[in-house]
């Protein structure tokens, strides 16, 4: 899919850990010069497969201590009721991320507070508020980890 | 410890990850010199722990996103080390998360679409250590996904 190389995978490594790195170092990592190596950057760029920056912080050092996913059901399904949830949901700055899946839930939820106390104010106060809120099911994140994902260098693709 | 300008430099920059350090500097009223320092101070300390570039998987191919919840046999002491382990030499895992609650662990696993979820599913994810129970979450859509904090 969309003509990729080996060196546009690795190209997408380096970025996806490190926003920053300039394509002179992008090109010295990967044995192509500076002027070719932009010119990658920007294709990738150009086709949606490079989707803007992420800035990790360290939200415990920020103050915000509790990192909640709620897994969501409503209790009424039908097209309103999708839009009047997701608008109301989307528009709570706690809620970090609202995702729309199926099975047992219907929405997942990635909820920031600085402690428990906080989660529960947002809890009783926003979330089960929500209209044509039902089931709500916590669990409060104890670890984090982003993988590369299957970009090559020790997946399907290189073997 | 980040101060009142830092906050406003994080916030700036969680709403709009993707601004210049030229509006940055600007709208968080500071001048790029001091944004500068600000920054490089940040990343130093780890306060911004990291700026990565975001994959879209979607655009690459992956059609399908799935989150995998499961509760493992804690009676095995082993368990989460062995299952973390195992599970980051699935390619197709993206995220490894940890809880404390009903589900003790989450992954999120793409594939390029169903007939190859199947066989991931089938090959790399049934044979996972130490599980006792898993549910299946499929990705229809992702409304919101942003970084931003109340700060």
């Amino acid at each position: 899919m969309s003509g990729l190389d080996a060196t546009d995978l690795a190209i997408l490594r380096i970025l996806a850990a490190d926003a920053t790195t300039s394509a002179a170092e992008i090109g010295r990592a990967v044995g192509i010069g500076q002027p070719a190596a932009w010119r990658r950057i920007r294709k990738l760029g150009d086709q949606r497969i490079l989707a803007g920056r992420r800035v990790v912080v360290d939200n415990a050092a920020l103050g915000f201590g509790v990192t909640v996913f709620l897994g969501v059901r409503l209790a009424a399904k039908g097209r309103t009721s999708l839009e009047d949830f997701e608008r109301a949901v989307t528009a709570i700055p706690e809620v970090q991320t609202v995702q729309h899946v199926l099975g047992q839930f219907d929405y997942r939820l990635r909820i920031t507070a600085r402690d428990i106390s906080d989660f529960e104010r947002i809890l009783r106060r926003r979330i089960m508020t929500l209209p044509g809120v039902g089931q709500v099911e916590a669990n409060v994140m104890l670890s984090e980890e982003r993988r590369p994902g299957p970009l090559g260098a020790s997946g399907p693709e290189a073997r | 410890m980040p101060d009142a300008t830092d906050r406003r430099i994080l916030r700036q920059m969680l709403a709009d990850p993707d601004a210049s350090n030229a509006d940055l500097s600007r709208r968080a009223g500071v001048t790029q010199a001091s944004l500068w320092r600000r920054l490089d101070k940040m990343r130093e300390t780890g306060v911004i722990a990291a700026i990565q570039s975001r994959i879209d998987w979607r655009a690459l191919g992956w059609e399908v996103e799935v989150s995998l919840r499961f509760t493992l046999d804690k009676t095995n002491p082993r368990a989460f080390d062995d299952f973390i382990a195992a599970a980051r030499e699935v390619p197709e895992v993206i995220e490894i998360q940890t809880f404390l609650g009903s589900v003790d662990l989450r992954l999120s696993v793409i594939a390029r679409d169903m007939a190859h979820w199947q066989q991931v599913y089938r090959d790399r994810i049934l044979t996972l250590p130490h599980v006792s129970d898993s549910d299946a979450l499929m990705l229809v859509s992702t409304i919101k996904d942003s970084a931003e904090l109340a700060l």
